[in-house]
């Protein structure tokens, strides 16, 4: 009975928001909107094709290829400048412009360094990815405990072994908070990357919809990279339970006392 | 949640540390000032020496140059005046539909666990996915702009809400019943300074998420402002132009975080916990 409950509450609205979208493309054709059934054979049609295999596939190699190496540099370059004191002096003028610095306004930027290629677009998510992992690292490592920080002094803990169980651990939920951001930043990134200048991806594929005026495949595009959304949301989630559950449950111990 | 933190001793920055980073405050700025200019002459002489082509990079000053000039041009005002009325009205929108919905969704607990699959099926969308549509509905206005500037936004300061409407204190909502304070009252007395601290997190990354989805409208749909100027320049061959807009966009950037943790700092005055954010 309470899984059925939990079933309502999760399927309800979605379920209603359908039917209000069915409803209200039953008797008017408007241009802009297709019909569910439309979309849902538009959907199959495009993306179950060749087409996954030449835009899909590269598209979302290219993200995460950009996410991950956003993430290393992030955490090495963080953990480096937040143990520093005085290197962190020293960058942080310099690293809150580049913060905020709108990062698709890079997009220009690195066509004419590197030409429209792909490294390019890697280039892109990293210069847009990074500074989120690097800056919540960099407040993460600063974060450590006093305590716990001396007591590996005292034991004699430093180098990589300092790092590996006292700083990184320390630093995970900021860290995590960083990467989640990325995340998001990165699909974005992905988009403008291949909407600016290209030939091939996601982003052109959508663009290529629209400029044709085949506006149900332009919708199963948008649908395509809401799905990718979802799921790089439900994949990190995951993967943030598993890495810090040690924090949550200490969490659940705090406040429960 | 920020009560807690506080109570269960977690890491709260000892006030041994505040005192010796007072003292080191004059080194603290002026080792910022030799890492600014650490930066500049490091981009100065990349180009210089050839290292990248001075054609894709110019140097620092002549980009500096070149945006001092900027400076003195009504056109760039201009499109500076475009961007941030975009990222304002965007914003305002935004922010007024999170919040009124926030409110509603979270006072009820069946709206919070009905709405629940939704918002979390909706939120990970990236906004730029909406850019086509934009474009086939509104053209290059500023509607365009609005639309995605609203979307993004919306997102970050519902989430915000939604915590900080959850967060409210039983007992002291329960007071509230038994003194006869109605749910407008409520409302106003307890859910909302409660959850004022999570919606100006909310805000603030709001604001930030704004401002990069203004420029990046104008720059891929051509919607008018300093986006766009971006975009002509580096078709143009305009580079030292386009730079330094990129270093304009930069310092909006940094004017608005500026600004956002001013205004954040003003209304939250009253509210001395410690709280830890609750990024999203």
């Amino acid at each position: 009975m309470k899984a059925l409950t939990t079933l309502g509450y999760v399927l309800a609205l979605p379920i209603l928001l359908v039917l209000v979208w069915w409803a209200s493309t039953l008797g008017a054709v408007n241009f802009f909107v297709p019909t569910p059934a439309t979309l849902v054979g538009k959907f199959g049609e495009v993306w179950f094709g060749p087409r996954f295999l030449s835009d899909v596939l590269p598209s979302v190699g290219r993200l995460l290829l950009g996410v991950t190496a956003a993430i290393v540099i992030g955490v090495v370059g963080g953990v480096l400048i937040g143990s520093v004191r005085w290197l962190r002096a020293l960058l942080e003028p310099v690293l809150e412009f580049f913060r905020a610095i709108p990062p698709p306004v890079l997009v220009p930027v690195l066509i004419l360094v590197m030409g429209v290629t792909d490294p390019m677009k890697v280039a892109v998510i990293i210069s847009g990815c990074v500074w989120p992992v690097l800056l919540n690292t960099i407040e993460g490592v600063r974060a450590v405990d006093g305590v716990l920080s001396d007591s590996a002094h005292t034991y004699g803990i430093s180098g990589w072994a300092r790092v590996r169980y006292l700083v990184l651990p320390s630093a995970s939920p900021q860290i995590m908070a960083g990467v989640r951001q990325s995340l998001s930043l990165g699909l974005i990134l992905m988009v403008i990357s291949e909407m600016f200048a290209s030939s091939s991806g996601l982003g052109f594929t959508i663009v290529q919809f629209q400029r044709s005026f085949a506006i149900p495949e332009m919708w199963s595009g948008i649908v395509v990279l809401g799905l990718l959304g979802v799921a790089l949301s439900f994949i990190f989630q995951w993967a943030e339970r598993n890495i810090l559950r040690w924090y949550h449950g200490q969490k659940e111990v705090e406040n429960a006392a | 949640m920020s009560s807690n933190a506080m109570a269960s001793g977690g890491p709260v920055p000892s006030v041994g540390r505040d005192r010796r980073s007072v003292r080191r405050l004059p080194l603290k700025q002026l080792l910022g000032l030799a890492g600014i200019a650490g930066f500049l002459a490091t981009w100065e002489l990349i180009p210089r020496l050839g290292i990248i082509d001075e054609r894709y990079l110019p140097p620092a000053t002549e980009v500096i140059v070149a945006l001092v000039r900027d400076f003195g041009l009504t056109a760039f005002w201009i499109s500076v005046g475009e961007t941030m009325t975009a990222w304002f009205l965007g914003l305002v929108i935004a922010i007024a539909l999170a919040v009124l919905l926030g409110f509603v969704i979270g006072s009820s607990d069946f709206l919070r666990k009905a709405t629940n699959s939704t918002v979390e099926f909706l939120r990970p969308i990236p906004s730029v996915a909406l850019i086509p549509l934009a474009v086939l509905l509104f053209g290059v206005k500023i509607e365009s702009s609005l639309m995605l500037i609203t979307y993004a936004a919306f997102w970050q300061v519902l989430i915000q809400v939604l915590y900080g409407v959850a967060d409210v204190d039983m007992v002291a909502n329960n007071t509230a019943k038994t003194y006869g304070l109605g749910r407008m009252a409520r409302i106003r007395y307890v859910v909302f300074p409660t959850a004022l601290p999570y919606l100006m997190t909310g805000v603030r990354l709001a604001a930030t998420v704004a401002l990069v989805l203004a420029i990046t409208a104008e720059l891929v749909i051509g919607s008018p402002g300093l986006g766009r100027e971006i975009a002509l320049a580096q078709s143009g061959g305009a580079i030292s132009g386009m730079y330094a807009l990129v270093l304009a966009t930069g310092l909006i950037g940094v004017l608005i975080n500026g600004l956002m943790r001013f205004i954040e700092k003003k209304t939250l005055s009253w509210h001395s916990s410690v709280r830890s954010e609750v990024i999203v």
